[in-house]
């Protein structure tokens, strides 16, 4: 009793600063309803703005380009990054600490420099900006995400599984496809939902290396923004809130349930 | 070309600057029981990798019914493991597990299921296909380990410390089960175990490993009554290891001198040269120790004193500090014994219980 | 064996190869690039220069450099006094109110920073939510016009930064052994007192590593000063910015960059030391 009247005070305070977190995105989702252009003011509800964003065809075309950029380099992410992981886990190249840094540079340097250097360096080797140099720059820092998901799963990976496979007589690839791979299944899945996300909201690395005609929804909002808004970026924002919610859900789920299997071996 | 079916010749393994193997031979017929008794860090699971072409050896070849396969692939060899994590597939059923070695072979499903029931009879686990592994208890585990190992028949089935995470009472059960399925399969079994209770109560052959190297290989009543080494007489019988100078060889005992008394071995093979230094071992059960002057007692026992006396194990360990430092520990049924810590006492032995044993080759 | 390793090999180089081609190969067009001049309206020239460096020294530059990490380090100040209790109470939590009060955490989080920042810009708008919430109460009788201002970019930057805070102080308090405080208690520490002598000491790797996963990305967040500060605010990431996109000085934004990169590499390097994890625990 003592003890939940002390926590009182803290409570209250982590509730507040929730809600502070919380009241940005509130506000956006609440004024995409509103019937007044000027956001200021209520002016009733409305579902105008969601019905004008579906008849915009531009937004589509946004939406198309999120979503394969997305897919695409969460893919390549999760080709290069669970391989590489795999591959350091067995064995020990010279360097190879070096490498892991390098890789995962991406996503410890400030956006902008890694935006900077994509842009210099994609018009040093003359690649057309556009979904290509789009695709080039997701993959790389989206590499470190499965990465460090995969490797965190293989580093408690009972070797002797493994073993087992091959001395009841499956070769390298078949034990891979066999044991390896659906045992860090969970970890790949989680790190390329994860890296979805942050491809799929990813706005500073790609204003830097899109091309004229090649624009995402993150790129479309940032102009929308910066040149004046309608509760119709209102409307798109609270969509793809949405979706980032469910991905990111999805990738927690995933990765608990991969916890938990992996912990019920033990019992 | 001989006729074992498994035959390492002079196994040597180095892992950086450890040499885990310093050369290791060995030859085992087909049904044969082998265990590699030897203590953690000796080289046993590093021998058994090897076999199972999981480790390759730096010099050295494994010869399989007549086949070099030193460098073959492990699913390329007639060889199953039983490991000490069991390594069951977690994300597969139990029949999913047992049938795995069959269903890379491609056999026909019907075949495969036959299969399982039958490996899972033997185990004594009928009706444990749709199981997950998660399900099992240790004992299970071990026991589909094993089902799934033995289902392909392979020529050869290694163990290694398959009963170590196993408390006792299970531990003897199992090692009851593993003797029988092993006579019933007929298949040859190297077993890797540190306990030698389990050696002794399994094996048709022991050998005692001790750094990378077979200290002695030999049947059981071999390693247990005519031990080669101290070090093997000490780790497989528990024997005291005293050291004294030949003053007499006769009627196939030796008389040896020490500066405490004098003690008698059983003279076996080539008679040592008077005023050799030999080394008797002698298990604890076959050690008397009396208070001084009994009757029926030799001539000059070696005369020392009570260092301790403990109830330890179901028996009464009383230990016996000589003159040089040497300790003598003698097992006694019964839970207290007349003497005391302190005490003189005589301390001797039959000439038939002691053996001559090599010293320890690194002091 | 050679196989196993023949096979790991492979499973690496598509990794070692795109991290060569598209991470290695920038960095070092970039440092080269930093050493370049600029050559006319456009282009960038071969010749070897080291005058961009120097450059940075300009009073001008300097003064955003200077700018830039003060607003950092305010932000950095303000993320903590907010962070580090809320950590510290989420720790104290039952576990499942914890699992709770992450996934809460983490959810804006993965939200669009852009929404976020939307969000704010609704809240200051001139006569928009916080005026309206301000005058409503009396406290004010004209809109107070705190968009395009610096309060407001400090609280976008701390709106932001604060998680990462929050994740660092958690993840050591959690593993506080409360016993410890409860035996301070014990010995007639007051609860101020414990948490002095005992809680702050022992979540002190927490603060550390919560202060470098703040200060790091707060220098190269400079969109936030772009939308909520208007271009009143510049930053050395609007500046790299401004000189790459507006001005085509690429080779100035390039030594602005490996400097920003060095700084930051820098505090990576101490993060790493200090919390002895390569693991990104508040990153990912």
């Amino acid at each position: 009793m003592k003890k939940s009247k002390r926590m009182a005070l803290p409570k209250a305070y982590l509730v507040f600063l929730l809600l502070v977190m919380y009241l940005p995105i509130a506000l956006v989702i609440i004024y995409s309803f509103n019937a007044s252009r000027i956001s200021s003011v209520w002016n009733g509800f409305t579902l105008d703005w969601y019905r004008s964003l579906f008849r915009d065809r531009s937004m589509f075309e946004a939406l198309r380009n999120s979503v394969v950029l997305a897919v695409v380099s969460s893919c390549a992410a999760a080709v290069i990054g669970t391989l590489g992981a795999y591959g350091m886990s067995r064995v020990k190249l010279r360097g190879s600490g070096a490498m892991e840094y390098l890789s995962m540079l991406p996503i410890m340097i400030p956006e902008i420099i890694l935006g900077m250097v994509f842009l210099v360096f994609f018009s040093l080797i003359g690649l057309p900006f556009g979904m290509t140099t789009l695709i080039i720059a997701h993959t790389a820092f989206n590499i470190p995400y499965v990465f460090l998901m995969v490797k965190a799963r293989l580093a408690g990976f009972d070797g002797s599984l493994t073993d087992a496979a091959r001395d009841l007589g499956a070769g390298e690839l078949r034990t891979f496809t066999d044991i390896t791979l659906p045992l860090i299944a969970p970890a790949i899945l989680s790190g390329m939902l994860l890296s979805f996300a942050m491809s799929f909201d990813d706005v500073i690395i790609s204003v830097f290396v899109t091309g004229v005609n090649t624009n995402t929804l993150p790129i479309k909002i940032y102009s929308q923004i910066k040149t004046g808004v309608t509760p119709k970026t209102n409307a798109l924002c609270t969509l793809l809130f949405l979706v980032t919610v469910i991905l990111g859900l999805s990738s927690v789920l995933v990765s608990r349930r991969g916890a938990n299997r992996k912990s019920g071996k033990d019992e | 070309m001989d006729s074992a079916l498994l035959r390492l010749e002079n196994l040597e393994k180095s892992f950086g600057e450890t040499r885990v193997l310093r050369g290791v031979s060995l030859s085992a017929d087909a049904g044969q029981f082998i265990t590699l008794l030897g203590p953690s860090g000796c080289g046993k699971t590093t021998t058994l990798r090897i076999i199972a072409g999981l480790e390759s050896p730096d010099t050295g070849k494994v010869w399989l019914d007549g086949r070099d396969v030193t460098s073959a692939e492990p699913n390329k060899r007639d060889v199953n493991t039983v490991f000490q994590s069991y390594a069951l597939f977690p994300h597969m059923t139990v029949e999913d597990n047992i049938g795995y070695g069959l269903r890379l072979r491609r056999k026909p499903k019907a075949e495969i299921r036959r299969a399982v029931k039958d490996a899972l009879a033997l185990v004594q686990l009928d009706g444990y296909e749709k199981r997950m592994t998660s399900e099992l208890s240790g004992g299970q585990s071990q026991r589909i380990a094993i089902a799934r190992a033995v289902i392909g028949n392979p020529k050869v089935l290694l163990l290694d410390e398959p009963l170590g995470a196993l408390d006792y009472q299970l531990r003897r059960q199992m090692q009851l089960e593993l003797k029988r399925l092993q006579k019933q399969l007929g298949i040859t079994f190297i077993y890797i175990t540190h306990d030698q209770e389990e050696a002794l109560n399994m094996s048709d052959v022991i050998a005692v490993m001790r750094n990378g190297m077979f200290e002695q290989l030999g049947s059981v009543s071999e390693i247990y009554d005519a031990p080669k080494t101290a070090y093997v007489a000490r780790f497989v019988g528990n024997a005291n290891i005293v050291s004294g100078v030949v003053k007499d060889v006769s009627d196939g005992v030796i008389t040896l001198a020490r500066s405490d008394g004098e003690m008698s071995v059983k003279l076996t093979g080539a008679p040592p040269e008077r005023g050799a230094t030999v080394h008797a071992a002698v298990r604890g059960e076959n050690v008397q120790i009396e208070p001084l002057g009994r009757d029926g007692q030799p001539p000059e026992p070696i005369v020392g004193t009570i260092s301790d006396k403990r109830f330890a194990g179901g028996q009464l360990r009383i230990s016996v500090t000589l003159s040089d430092g040497t300790e003598v520990t003698a097992s006694r049924h019964g839970i207290d014994s007349p003497l005391a810590a302190g005490e003189r006492v005589a301390v001797w032995w039959s000439p038939d219980h002691a053996v001559t044993v090599e010293g320890d080759n690194e002091a | 064996m050679k196989r196993k390793r023949r096979v790991s090999i492979a499973a690496i180089l598509p990794m070692y190869l795109f991290t060569l081609l598209f991470v290695l190969g920038p960095l070092i067009y970039m440092l080269i690039l930093s050493f370049a001049s600029r050559d006319g309206q456009w282009g960038v020239s071969a010749e070897f220069t080291l005058k961009n460096y120097p450059r940075m020294l300009e009073p001008i530059y300097l003064r955003t450099f200077w700018n830039s990490i003060k607003l950092s380090l305010l932000s950095t100040l303000f993320v903590l006094l907010i962070g580090y209790p809320f950590g510290y109470f989420m720790a104290r939590l039952t576990k499942k109110w914890r699992t709770i009060a992450m996934l809460l955490l983490i959810i804006p989080f993965w939200t669009s920073t852009l929404m976020r920042l939307y969000g704010w810009i609704i809240f200051f708008r001139a006569n928009g939510v916080f005026d309206g919430l301000l005058m409503g109460l009396g406290l004010t009788t004209a809109p107070l016009k705190l968009l395009y201002s610096y309060p407001a970019v400090v609280v976008g930057m701390i709106y932001a930064l604060v998680p990462f805070m929050i994740y660092s102080v958690y993840s050591s308090a959690e593993k506080l052994d409360w016993r410890l405080v409860e035996a301070a208690r014990d010995l007639g520490a007051s609860g101020f007192r414990a948490f002095l002598t005992v809680s702050l000491p022992l979540t002190a790797p927490g603060i550390f590593s919560g202060v470098i996963l703040t200060f790091v990305p707060s220098m190269g967040l400079y969109f936030i000063a772009d939308v909520l500060g208007g271009n009143k605010i510049v930053l050395i990431g609007n500046l790299i910015q401004e000189q790459l996109v507006k001005l085509h000085d690429w080779p100035f934004a390039a030594a602005m960059s490996v400097v920003l990169l060095v700084l930051t590499s820098v505090f990576l390097f101490l993060y790493r030391r200090v919390t002895k994890s390569d693991s990104l625990e508040g990153l990912v």
